[in-house]
């Protein structure tokens, strides 16, 4: 910075924290209910500082779940979401790599009218065609289902237009080299063009897990079996209950872990995250 | 459009390279929008028994509905307060941030995870803090003397979507801001502070207007979160209510076709929502287009 | 090892723009083949054609007896060294030699031998581990050289592989390059746009001008007696200078000029042989104004500007001449140093 007095300084960090705080505050709250016995909220107000019930409410939602509100044990829901986000996740990079190397390396009749079927998809989010998607998974028997939570999320014209923006930065020799060397395509792509995508595919890994992860409405509409419930469907079930018995101090502890393995993802690959936001959206 | 110089022969192994996605696309996507453009155009009677083709009627009746004219009008508010608060915060943050030296990166960790934390979980975080009985909010404002209930005020159930769809976003915004905070040269601002610019004027004549393309772009990318991406917020909180003044767009597509069972109505609103993000697309790519040619 | 033929080959791309017009050579076992010209000339492509990296639109393309023009790079039996040296950037130097060796499906110990040897030869035995990354720019371009080595190939193809380097380097490299293919004596095709390293290199150079053949030749031929107006400024440094009959009679030429051949309407000299001091044999003389005097230390380069005329022209001498710029100096031309051209077609007329 020009200048760097040490009023301004303080000024900046006073600003920070209380944006910190901001961000934080919400999910210390649901901390803090996380560890409240039942009774806390019949009285009023939630305390600020926790209580002593963690682990009982904690291995209570692990366990068996709020059954009154319909909702299955945190534990298998939290599976469901796993098994769901590395679907999509993996499923989204494999076909889309495959269609970006298909695009960029070969030169084949209707080359850009398939480009652009595959780009239309940015335009189409579930969320603007719910009900005719909802009918072709429904003919197709994949309701209450894995295949069905996943693959109809599973196109991705996004990570096909990164891929193939970097495949078009990969020095054209490369592809020389190796021909000479008598790579075919699929060797080219297994020896060389796969292990040179390594960090991009890292970093769309990370925001694929957090999308596939955070699904909410797909779910909602394609699973009636609580066995299918992925966690962050599950706990609109629960509040609905909640809102009317007080079992806020059990919601919490859902939302807690719920919310902790895509944090946990951002946390740790923090570079390989701004790398993939930074890149999916450029 | 480009390929490598050099390609590989192949007959048929591009297209079974790219069968995959595809065909997914196709089934899941093209046939879906055709269906929805389809139905748009047909009316099914009470007991679904019967449909006929009814031609445009559907969009007419739409325009003609004051619930899906209030639906436009709630959405265009949740838009554009979420797409402010949000953007606002987080430039006041990413600028702070960026003049951060040592504690910068533990200032961007702290502020960027709450992109991790699904809309409808985010929905749930603050619908607890705002609850009218037990929240820490609402017992606050109690004490200013206003009485908080989104249940029944339909201006706070609006604040409190908004709030929580902002502060979700608030992440993702700030890691722009940083981005493009960091692509503006330091000697332009040094250059400026020679000029003798006060800090606060060099944020508004110098860094302002070479952020720019980012504010545009966020703009744009904010206003699509907020009308599309935040099914979540509104389902599992208000619901859209009370009354109608939270029923966004994308809420009352849903609504009106898993719970109204009105399949017409509703294709004819996912082909209006269609093309608003087609529209949406187009304003973002021109803008891109417009960022490389600089 | 293998001859390698070219048949009237010819580039176009779309049907249109032609690239490669027409292109005939044979090129000998063993023989170290320079193309050279100026960038945009064709010599890039028309190498990438015998690489197979191009297709070939028209003409026969033959490595051996076998006609080659539609098999795949990796069944021409072919090695290249490429300008930027395109190393796999995530092997190490031993799976990028060993890379070609696997894909044809070498023994594990024929491999390790071949590498090893090769890496020997090339004295890039300690980087074995190492990625491209970790290495400086003269190693890369031995790991280059070593990866088209370590095959064994009936002919080296070698695109610009010296141009990435600093001047010291280049030097060294090209010694290095001359020295390893005497030894292999296998068939090599060498693509540069530096005539210097066209000289030094080739056993024969072939100079390119705008998709076509200007002249084929050892380097003395080229040199001493160049086909064409092309090849005579495109070839030695400073470029050889062009001066008009017409102007050279005009002011006196002693009837040096009176016997050149049908024909000949412009006269090139090179800047070493326009000579300060007057010779005893018929000579022209030249008045010209010292314009720059460019000292090198060993050699000064002359650029003067003829009496009566805007040709700027270059006269090399060894040492430093006492002159002075603005000087008037007269220059000397003996007729064996006359190279007589037609400006029309371009051609030499006296062959």
């Amino acid at each position: 910075m020009v200048e760097n007095r040490p009023w301004s300084n303080l000024f900046a960090h006073l600003i920070l924290i209380a944006g910190v705080a901001l961000v934080l505050f919400p999910v210390y709250v649901a901390i803090i209910a996380s560890t409240q016995g039942p009774g806390q909220f019949l009285r009023g107000t939630l305390p600020l500082l926790p209580g002593g019930h963690a682990i009982d409410n904690y291995r209570a939602m692990l366990d068996t779940g709020l059954s009154r509100a319909g909702a299955p044990p945190v534990g298998l829901m939290l599976w469901n979401s796993f098994i769901m986000a590395m679907a999509i996740t993996i499923g989204k990079l494999a076909i889309s790599l495959l269609s970006a190397f298909a695009i960029v390396y070969f030169r084949f009749p209707f080359r850009v009218f398939f480009f652009w079927l595959i780009f239309i998809t940015l335009m189409l989010p579930v969320e603007v065609r719910i009900i005719p998607t909802f009918q072709v998974v429904a003919n197709l028997g994949m309701l209450n289902s894995f295949a069905g939570l996943s693959i109809p999320l599973i196109a991705s014209a996004t990570a096909t237009f990164l891929f193939r923006q970097f495949f078009m930065t990969v020095p054209e020799e490369l592809l020389e080299a190796a021909r000479v060397d008598g790579a075919g395509p699929l060797k080219f792509f297994k020896d060389i063009l796969l292990p040179l995508s390594i960090t991009n595919i890292a970093a769309l890994f990370v925001i694929m897990f957090i999308y596939g992860w955070n699904q909410y409405l797909w779910p909602l509409l394609i699973t009636t079996d609580p066995d299918y419930y992925t966690v962050v469907m599950g706990i609109q079930r629960m509040t609905t209950a909640a809102d009317g018995d007080p079992l806020w101090h059990l919601v919490m502890a859902a939302v807690v872990m719920a919310a902790l393995p895509p944090v946990l993802v951002i946390l740790f690959m923090q570079r390989l995250f701004v790398k993939g936001l930074t890149e999916t959206e450029k | 459009m480009q390929t490598k110089r050099m390609t590989f022969p192949g007959r048929w192994l591009p297209y079974a390279l790219l069968a995959p996605q595809v065909v997914i696309t196709l089934i899941f996507f093209i046939w879906p929008a055709s269906q929805a453009l389809y139905q748009s155009l047909l009316r099914e009677d009470a007991f679904g028994l019967r449909t006929t083709f009814v031609g445009l009627e559907n969009f007419v009746r739409l325009f003609g509905d004051p619930l899906y004219l209030n639906s436009m009008k709630v959405t265009l508010i949740f838009s554009l307060g979420t797409t402010l608060l949000s953007m606002s915060l987080a430039l006041l943050l990413a600028v702070t941030v960026n003049r951060m030296i040592r504690s910068r990166s533990s200032y961007t960790t702290l502020l960027v995870w709450p992109y991790a934390i699904a809309p409808a979980i985010a929905g749930v975080l603050w619908w607890f803090i705002f609850n009218p009985s037990i929240g820490i909010v609402p017992y606050l404002l109690d004490m200013l003397g206003y009485r908080w209930n989104h249940r029944t005020s339909g201006g706070d159930a609006m604040l409190l979507v908004i709030i929580a769809a902002a502060w979700k976003q608030i992440s993702y915004n700030v890691l722009f801001f940083l981005a493009g905070l960091q692509s503006i040269p330091q000697s332009l601002i040094e250059a400026a502070a020679i000029d003798g610019a006060s800090p606060l004027k060099r944020f508004w004549t110098i860094v302002f207007p070479l952020l720019s393309p980012t504010t545009f772009f966020l703009l744009v990318v904010n206003v699509v979160y907020a009308m599309f991406d935040t099914f979540g917020v509104i389902h599992a909180t208000t619901s859209g209510g009370p009354s109608q003044a939270t029923n966004i767009l994308v809420y009352k597509v849903y609504a009106d076709g898993f719970v109204g069972l009105n399949l017409g109505s509703s294709a004819a609103q996912s082909v209006i929502l269609m093309a608003i993000v087609i529209a949406l697309t187009v304003v973002q790519f021109r803008f891109i287009e417009r960022r490389v040619n600089y | 090892m293998a001859s390698i033929t070219l048949e009237g080959l010819k580039k176009s791309y779309d049907g249109k723009i032609q690239a490669v017009k027409g292109i005939d050579l044979e090129v000998a076992d063993g023989e170290f083949i320079v193309l050279v010209g100026p960038s945009g000339c064709g010599k890039s492509t028309l190498l990438r054609m015998v690489a197979g990296l191009e297709t070939i639109s028209q003409g026969e393309l033959r490595i051996g007896e076998r006609r080659v023009n539609d098999l795949e790079p990796a069944e021409r039996d072919i090695a290249m060294v490429f300008q930027n040296y395109a190393l796999y950037p995530h092997m190490t130097v031993f799976d990028n030699l060993a890379y070609g060796l696997k894909n044809r499906g070498f023994k594990r110990h024929d491999i390790e031998r071949r590498v090893a040897d090769t890496a020997r030869m090339l004295e890039i035995e300690t980087f074995l581990t190492r990625k491209p990354r970790q290495l400086s720019g003269g190693q890369r371009q031995r790991v280059a050289m070593g990866r088209a080595l370590v095959r064994e190939p009936a002919a080296f193809l070698l695109d610009e592989p010296l141009s990435n380097l600093d001047a010291k380097l280049r030097v060294q490299m090209r010694v290095e390059i001359k020295q390893l293919q005497r030894r292999l004596k296998t068939t090599s095709l060498y693509v540069t746009h530096d005539q210097l390293e066209a000289m030094t290199l080739g056993d024969r150079l072939v100079v390119l001008n705008q998709g076509q053949i200007e002249q084929v030749g050892t380097p003395m031929e080229i040199y001493t007696r160049p086909a064409t107006m092309f090849v005579a400024t495109f070839i030695g440094s400073p470029a050889m200078n062009m001066l008009p009959v017409d102007y050279l009679k005009e002011r006196g030429a002693n009837g040096v000029l009176d016997n050149l051949p049908q024909g000949t309407d412009i006269v090139g000299v090179r800047p070493d042989d326009m000579r300060m001091q007057a010779p005893a044999q018929p000579h022209l003389v030249v008045e010209s104004t010292l314009e720059l005097l460019e000292a090198a230390g060993a050699e000064s380069h002359l650029y003067v500007r003829l009496a009566g005329s805007e040709q700027p022209t270059v006269i090399r001498t060894s040492g430093q001449p006492p002159v002075a710029e603005g000087e008037t100096l007269r220059f000397h031309v003996i007729r064996d140093a006359l190279h007589p051209f037609n400006r029309d077609t371009g051609q030499r007329t006296d062959c």
